[in-house]
């Protein structure tokens, strides 16, 4: 399991990937429960955009490695920038400052004829509770700017849910790997 | 993220570079609405070959430069889009809303 913790200091942002150690990562199922059961990956980082680009590329770096296709790297990485820039705006209305954490969480899905595995990300956030009616989408039939964040995240995730619990904001968002198609497209 | 603009007669070429997201389409939008608004180009064009990830505030900003394009009665032109970039304005229903080429030359001709 990777652990990537981020501090500012001043202007610089420091970043540290750490790898921890078994008996430490059952210290760390102790202490967050269900979310670490099956972690590959956590990130904690505060809601600065100038960060989203690193997460960009961890989430890129751990879809190929999870046997996804070209595109559903694209597509996994694309729902994660969407979700972050989402919490930045509207859950933390623009600060640099407050936490995000994130874990992403390797699942199978069960009792189905194409039990498969996926990619399971949950972020989390402090911000004030969403109002569920903020979380509908706009006609695409309009053509204005603005909007799109949440189209993107539905478009390419299999599974998009909210709940608020223990005062954070929880997105939860799957997607499975998609057996036998490999697709070269880079 | 990098922005440079070019003039070629009446066309305003932008060459962007890096990645256009939440950190940086604020850049873009206010280089976009001063050319078409404040300086009335008659055609802007965004050179998008060396942006390899476009997210939905780019989009918006594009899709700012194409509506005040569209109030002057100028025209928006976008080439090179990477797989990322036409994936997202496919996604969005905004490729074909888009005057959109392959190449600088195609769009200099178009």
């Amino acid at each position: 399991m990777f652990a990537l913790e981020s501090s500012q200091r001043g202007e610089e942002i420091e970043f540290q990937m750490k790898i921890l150690h078994p008996a430490r990562r059952s210290k760390a199922r102790e202490r967050n429960g269900d979310l670490s059961r099956g972690l590959l990956l956590r990130l904690e980082l505060p809601s600065d955009p100038s960060l989203l680009c690193a997460v960009r590329g961890a989430v890129e770096r751990l879809t190929e490695s999870f046997g996804f296709s070209a595109p559903d790297c694209r597509a996994v990485t694309r729902a994660v920038d969407e979700a972050l820039t989402n919490i930045i705006r509207h859950s933390y209305n623009g600060r640099s400052d407050r936490p995000i954490e994130m874990f992403f969480r390797s699942v199978h899905r069960q009792a189905t004829p194409d039990a498969s595995e996926g990619l399971e990300i949950l972020l989390c956030d402090r911000g004030p509770s969403i109002n569920r009616a903020q979380l509908c989408m706009r006609a695409l039939e309009e053509v204005k700017p603005g909007g799109l964040g949440l189209h993107f995240i539905r478009q390419s995730m299999d599974v998009v849910e909210y709940k608020r619990a223990k005062g954070t904001n929880r997105l939860r968002l799957v997607k499975y790997v998609r057996a036998a198609k490999q697709d070269s497209n880079s | 993220m990098q922005i440079s603009s070019r003039q070629l007669d009446k066309t305003t070429i932008f060459d962007v570079s890096g990645d256009i997201d939440l950190a940086n389409s604020p850049a873009v939008r206010k280089a976009l609405l001063k050319e078409v608004r404040d300086n009335r180009t008659p055609r802007v064009v965004m050179n998008l070959s060396k942006v390899r990830y476009i997210d939905s505030s780019g989009v918006a900003s594009l899709v700012e430069g194409l509506k005040a394009s569209r109030d002057v009665g100028s025209r928006f032109i976008l080439f090179g889009l990477s797989t990322s970039a036409r994936e997202v304005l496919q996604l969005s229903r905004l490729l074909k809303i888009f005057e959109v080429y392959d190449n600088e030359e195609q769009a200099l001709a178009g």
